[in-house]
């Protein structure tokens, strides 16, 4: 009996360390248990957090009543919110296209420099974004102001005869979010550009096929897995974007993520903010996934 | 495998019962003070004074408006020790029980606050709170650019300012300033009155060149905005770079608040919380908020001591409306007050007209 338990209790605390040395299974799960834990409470736990938020109610000094309701939900598919939902989307497709147009260039001639000039091209492209974003937005205000740089550069060479209304108007955040966004544009289509062969241009030009030909059938192509990438990498941070219509836009258009930041801190309706973030969040997982499907996870998403 | 996740588990568990049970009050005095203010409010230098004389260091996070404080305050145990909300939000904290009741013998100095700022409305016998600062949000006009005389808001709806308004981005003040135009109650929660000042207010939309909170000022230093609705603070710093800029306290009124120095329900070191209120109603520090921030400032015997210390800034202090409006201008403030329920249709109203309908 006795030399029966004395084999049998030992065995669990040793099975975990044996589990450990032999099961690679058991090995990756144990080496990547930090960020598993780090991603625990810092994505899992809040996000149930705010979908548990979703269901309750107001109280009236703001605090949070618990009786489960689909209140929130219903209250959002108000046309008004509605409303705010698709000029949110516009805006994030405007910039998107924006960033397309201005980034496609780009990335195209700095995939054309030779080798030790594009690393110099990527470096600048990202050295903006080391200063605060703020102090960023800030300088753009000082340059589409009515007696800014722009305008005073404009009135000077006759070009204009009275000063552009820029700033505070959607064109200004739109000019924020385009100028914000574009190395997240710029950084995977150049990574799709640069591994295209000459070979294949050259192939494309032996057939027969004109530049511009060559690009259409070639070239785009080959370079549309960054393009989406890139579209995802923009659109999904421009839906929730809320600093530079304030700045920019003087605050007078609402977008989604304005409406959810109001409802956390001026409204002190949490549970309805909770509920039109997690419009956001299945909003946006659609997308990704619809993107995705058709064009599967390049290495362009990993630069 | 099934082990392993157990053991996991409980590891996380551990962990975190670890991270909770921590917050054990020190007997000992503390070294450390967690400071949550509003942004641009209180003067590093006081701070820096502060550390030096007591060894207390101190931690500043700020916030941007009431709600934002509330918010963290709800959300549990925030481990600050000094907050500054200002009056209506004081009677919301105080409803929610999240203030700890102050020990005023340990803050001689209130005798120096002007009794006309001590016992408020909001918190009677000075229980919870001490004043920091007060002031108002009336009617800022560049003269330079409006040669007539503004004297109420009604004029803010004038086609010739078309583009030219600056607003605060604030509900309370924008909805509450155009029910006061409208001869409401601007705490209104009548639906039938903010159903009228919403339209109301979608008529100014095509006046209001921007919305802003934290630095009205700049579109109107910049010459982008002639008029438009700011803090006194706001005021005062533009004018003393603008002469041309004036505040004025239109017919149908506006807000006055008081922002008060508290301490957080569970405040960690109360002991460093009540020595840094005393030091800052110590006339002397008292002095660095004034020329740094020139809001309106209670402290009565700080202003004192201003006059022989600056007299040039107690001139411009006490000369313009702004830092020292005269009776008859406070007769025209009044408090903002909280409107418990109604603030989901004020919010509502709010995303129409800025969405548009």
């Amino acid at each position: 009996m006795a030399a029966e338990t004395s084999s049998v209790s030992p065995a669990p605390r040793f099975s975990l360390i044996r589990q450990l040395r032999e099961s690679p299974h058991a090995q990756g799960l144990a080496l990547i248990s930090p960020t598993l834990i780090y991603l625990l409470f810092t994505l899992v736990l809040p996000l149930l957090l705010v979908v548990v938020l979703s269901f309750m109610t107001r109280g009236p000094y703001g605090n949070i009543i618990y009786r489960v309701n689909l209140g929130n939900y219903t209250r959002l598919m108000d046309t008004l919110y509605l409303r705010i939902l698709g000029y949110s989307l516009l805006t994030a497709a405007l910039t998107t296209v924006g960033t397309i147009l201005i980034g496609y260039p780009l990335a195209y001639y700095i995939a054309r420099t030779p080798p030790r000039q594009r690393s110099v091209y990527l470096f600048l492209i990202l050295v903006p974004f080391w200063t605060n974003f703020i102090i960023r937005i800030y300088a753009w205000i000082m340059i589409l102001r009515t007696e800014g740089l722009l305008n005073s550069f404009l009135l000077k060479i006759g070009f204009i005869q009275a000063p552009l209304d820029i700033l505070y108007t959607p064109t200004a955040v739109l000019i924020g979010m385009v100028y914000e966004f574009l190395p997240f544009m710029v950084l995977p289509l150049y990574t799709s550009l640069e591994k295209i062969e000459p070979a294949q241009l050259e192939a494309a030009a032996d057939l027969g096929a004109r530049p511009f030909m060559a690009f259409l059938r070639v070239t785009l192509p080959l370079s549309l897995p960054g393009m989406i990438a890139g579209s995802i990498l923009v659109f999904i941070p421009a839906m929730g974007m809320f600093v530079v219509p304030d700045l920019m836009g003087g605050a007078k258009t609402i977008l989604v993520g304005n409406l959810i930041r109001n409802q956390f801190l001026t409204a002190r309706d949490w549970p309805f903010g909770a509920a039109a973030s997690m419009l956001l969040l299945i909003l946006t997982l659609i997308f990704t996934l619809f993107y995705t499907r058709r064009a599967g996870f390049g290495e362009e998403l990993l630069v | 495998m099934k082990t392993f996740r157990i053991a996991a588990v409980f590891v996380v568990f551990a962990m975190l019962i670890a991270a909770c049970g921590g917050g054990q009050k020190p007997a000992v005095k503390s070294t450390e003070l967690n400071l949550y203010a509003w942004s641009e409010y209180i003067p590093q230098a006081m701070l820096d004074n502060f550390t030096a004389e007591t060894g207390i260091k101190v931690n500043y996070d700020t916030y941007s408006s009431n709600e934002e404080l509330q918010a963290k305050l709800q959300a549990g145990a925030s481990g600050y020790d000094v907050i500054v909300p200002s009056d209506y939000m004081i009677t919301i904290l105080k409803k929610q029980n999240l203030l700890e009741k102050l020990d005023l013998s340990q803050i001689p100095n209130i005798k120096n606050i002007d009794e006309r700022f001590r016992n408020l409305e909001y918190d009677p016998g000075n229980e919870y709170t001490v004043p920091y600062q007060w002031g108002t949000s009336c009617l800022v006009v560049d003269t330079s650019k409006v040669s007539r005389p503004i004297t109420k808001w009604a004029d803010l709806w004038d086609p010739e300012f078309a583009g030219k308004v600056v607003l605060l981005d604030d509900v309370r003040e924008v909805l509450g300033m155009v029910l006061a135009v409208l001869g409401y109650d601007k705490n209104s929660t009548d639906p039938a009155q903010l159903e009228e000042a919403k339209a109301k207010l979608s008529e100014l939309m095509a006046n209001v060149k921007l919305f802003d909170s934290d630095n009205p000022k700049q579109a109107l230093l910049a010459g982008e905005v002639w008029l438009g609705q700011t803090w006194n603070g706001e005021a005062s710093i533009a004018h003393s770079e603008n002469e041309a800029i004036q505040y004025i306290f239109p017919e149908e009124g506006c807000t006055i608040w008081f922002d008060n120095l508290a301490i957080p329900k569970g405040a960690p070191h109360i002991d460093a919380a009540l020595t840094f209120i005393n030091y800052v109603l110590d006339a002397k520090n008292s002095i660095l908020i004034t020329k740094e921030f020139p809001y309106s400032n209670p402290n009565k015997a700080a202003l004192e001591l201003l006059k022989t210390e600056d007299p040039a800034l107690y001139e411009a202090y006490m000369s313009f409306p702004a830092t020292n409006p005269s009776d008859e201008d406070l007769k025209r403030t009044a408090p903002i007050k909280d409107i418990g329920e109604a603030t989901a249709l004020w919010d509502r109203i709010w995303t129409e007209v800025k969405g548009g309908e």
